[in-house]
């Protein structure tokens, strides 16, 4: 009851002198206006940014095998294979902060179209997944193969621009049949531009297929001449096998037996299978370390490692990106936030100095309101609730005119924008608190003054 | 016992070194229902006697009992309770709130008031109000569209808009011709004789003490006659010869 009477009083106050009020607080207004305009846009924008550097990989993370020592000689990384493609599924099925996981299987050969051949960069074998862990789902053309495929080992594949400039001298090469290492695969998709990466290196030179055909059609067939590095890396796994004693050749199965339907769908003949590398996707940046978390400790009980012993995998994450991300939108937010600030406080002077101003004009009805019965902290109430109320619709107009100003800017600019209901619970209340802080000191003066000499000021 | 009691009451203000005596012992009674014009010459000590009685201010020594209570040693905030429950203020210069309508003028002391009254009452009764002073046709009127009697009977509705008791009214027609004042006089007089009203007129022209009922006269800060009621009743007779 009070409090409305104690409103509408500031409300008829303020009303008194409508133009000087809107002059007043048009520094808020522009102050709230330019946060709200710069949160959108920025929020927008950072969006965008963090879109595309997550596209360049900034969540993932890559798993490689461990690396074998013997007598104290160490072999490098990759030099025993640990990983399985059901250590993928795993992440994928018990590692919540993780969003994707695909496994990798890397050969390295040349391939062949009519009269043309060429060597890519890159040949993996994984699952359709791999997709959505690079941010890679829109294809230029045709259809990513499927897990079915992955089960069957189709002799399918998605192949990137650069092959298609290299093989197909920019004809669609949807259907037609190219010949990895004397393999042949169907090409069901072709993968949109993405450029090179931020070490300089082409991404769009690469084959993806079923990793189950590349390992068991390609790699295992894999002509050790053409196919050298895979002829070495073959190398080395059997010499470290041979040195580790890791995987006897008689008897011990390691992995269960597959069940017949298993073997029914996988028509080559099983054994121990495993891949070059697992890549997953962590849910968000902020979760990378948590899924680091997750998957070590899965990892470590799916190979049975005992406490205290090392790790036989390594998981690198993509740091740099991920801090120099990070550390550009701590940037963007504290420079809005000093944006803000000054032009706040410069909003609140502004309101400081015409309450005090209109304090002073109004110093008759001050002692007239005191001498009707007014207390000293009915007037303070009066003139803060009026600062308040002043800062408060500043705020508001300022709320309508950042969000207007910043619509406007991606209607004209297609600018992203992002409305952020943070800001604008921010506004109001740092509106408010300016109200309160600026309006006190006018309040308080009007407060102490005395009825007598205010009644008699002229 | 009597509405206003004041018993030898001093105030004298501090400037700088120097001390200025302006009363300098004064007693006086006002019984509930009078009406009584305060006379003196300029600088005599009537409006600082008055806001004293007011209760805008404090007697530096001496007692105020009002409505059988001793207001004199009351803080500021309960000085502003009884003004607001007790006293109603006329000034010379009407005080009226620029650009704000006759009626939320009047309302406005409402809002200081502590007895919950709904704002439809509150209406209700300036309306009333303003009816009685003969402006029920003016009241969405802003000051600046009155005239200063109309603007004076405004200040009046105001006063009594918490039903008070006692009203002030400091050299009320200082600003009005002859004319109005007559008829703002006839109003404070209506008032009196009406509701009961206890008004208090101050004043220095002899013309508007005729009207009251009894004239006090202060000069230099000690009351020279009408101090009670008995003698006052008689000076006021001497005066209007
Ligand atoms: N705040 C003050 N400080 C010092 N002296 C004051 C103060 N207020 C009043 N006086 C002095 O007290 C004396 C009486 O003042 P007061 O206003 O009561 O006179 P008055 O009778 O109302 O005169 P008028 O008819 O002109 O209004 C004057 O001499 C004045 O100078
Ligand atoms: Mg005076």
């Amino acid at each position: 009851m009070r409090s409305v009477r104690t409103f509408m009083t500031a409300f008829r106050a303020i009303r008194r002198n409508i133009m000087r009020a809107v002059l007043t607080t048009l520094g808020i207004v522009i102050g709230v206006g330019a946060v709200i305009a710069m949160m959108e846009i920025g929020k927008g924008s950072s969006t965008a940014i963090q879109q595309s550097v997550a596209s360049m990989g900034a969540n993932n993370l890559l798993i490689f095998p461990g690396t074998a020592s013997s007598a104290g000689v160490s072999f490098g990384s990759g030099s025993i294979m640990t990983l399985t493609p059901q250590d993928a599924e795993a992440i994928l099925r018990d590692c919540p902060a993780v969003g994707t996981a695909a496994p990798i299987v890397r050969v390295r050969t040349q391939v062949i179209y009519g009269g043309r051949n060429w060597v890519p960069q890159t040949i993996y074998g994984t699952t359709p997944m791999y997709l959505d862990v690079r941010d890679w789902n829109t294809l230029a053309e045709g259809e990513p193969f499927t897990d079915r495929d992955v089960r069957n080992g189709s002799k399918v594949c998605l192949i990137g621009q650069t092959l298609v400039r290299q093989l197909f001298d920019e004809q669609s090469p949807l259907d037609k049949e190219i010949r990895i290492n004397n393999v042949s695969f169907r090409v069901v998709g072709v993968l949109s531009r993405k450029g090179a990466n931020m070490m300089g290196s082409d991404q769009d030179d690469i084959i993806l297929a079923p990793w189950t055909a590349i390992k068991y059609r390609v790699s295992g067939s894999s002509a050790q001449s053409v196919n050298q590095s895979a002829a070495a890396k073959t190398d080395t796994s059997q010499q470290v096998n041979s040195l580790n004693n890791l995987y006897p050749s008689s008897g011990v199965q390691l992995y269960p037996a597959p069940s017949p339907t298993q073997a029914a769908d996988t028509p080559l003949p099983v054994r121990f299978t495993n891949v070059d590398q697992i890549v997953a996707a962590a849910r968000s940046t902020a979760q990378i370390p948590m899924a680091v978390e997750q998957i070590t400790d899965l990892l470590r009980e799916r190979h049975r490692i005992r406490a205290g012993q090392p790790d036989d995998f390594i998981i690198r994450d993509l740091t740099e990106l991920t801090s120099a991300l990070s550390g550009t939108s701590a940037l963007m937010t504290k420079l809005l936030l000093c944006v803000a600030l000054i032009s706040l406080v410069v909003g609140g002077v502004g309101i400081m100095n015409i309450m005090l101003v209109s304090v002073t004009e109004r110093t008759r009805e001050i002692g007239l309101r005191m001498a009707v019965g007014a207390r000293g902290s009915d007037i303070l109430r009066q003139f803060l609730t009026e600062a308040v109320v002043l800062c408060l619709a500043g705020g508001a107009l300022g709320i309508l005119l950042g969000w207007g100003s910043s619509r406007l800017v991606t209607m004209l600019l297609r600018w992203p924008t992002e409305s952020s209901p943070e800001a604008i619970l921010a506004a109001v209340a740092v509106s408010f608190f300016v109200g309160v802080v600026f309006g006190f000191y006018p309040a308080w003066k009007a407060s102490r003054l005395d009825p007598i000499e205010a009644l008699r000021y002229e | 016992m009597q509405l206003i009691e004041l018993k030898d009451v001093y105030k004298t203000y501090h400037l700088g070194e120097m001390d200025v005596p302006v009363l300098k012992g004064v007693s006086l009674e006002v019984a509930r229902g009078e009406l009584v014009a305060l006379m003196g010459a300029s600088g005599s000590g009537k409006s600082t006697l008055m806001n004293i009685l007011g209760c805008l201010d404090r007697p530096t020594s001496g007692e105020y009992w009002l409505d059988d209570q001793l207001v004199s040693g009351l803080p500021r905030n309960e000085l502003a309770h009884i003004r607001n429950q007790k006293i109603g203020f006329v000034f010379q210069s009407f005080n009226l709130l620029p650009r704000t309508s006759a009626l939320e003028n009047v309302m406005m002391p409402m809002t200081y008031n502590a007895r919950g009254i709904s704002d439809r009452e509150s209406r209700r009764r300036a309306i009333a109000l303003l009816e009685r002073v003969g402006l029920g046709d003016r009241i969405h009127h802003h000051p600046s569209q009155l005239s200063g009697g109309q603007q004076q009977r405004v200040a009046i509705a105001r006063a009594l808009i918490n039903q008070p008791p006692l009203l002030f009214a400091d050299e009320p027609t200082g600003n009005l011709d002859s004319h109005t004042s007559e008829e703002v006089l006839k109003m404070f007089q209506r008032l009196n004789a009406e509701e009961g009203i206890t008004i208090i007129l101050v004043t220095h022209d002899a013309e508007v003490a005729e009207h009251a009922g009894r004239t006090i006269r202060i000069r230099d800060g000690l009351i020279e006659s009408g101090a009670f009621a008995h003698e006052g009743s008689m000076a006021g007779a001497g005066g209007a010869i």
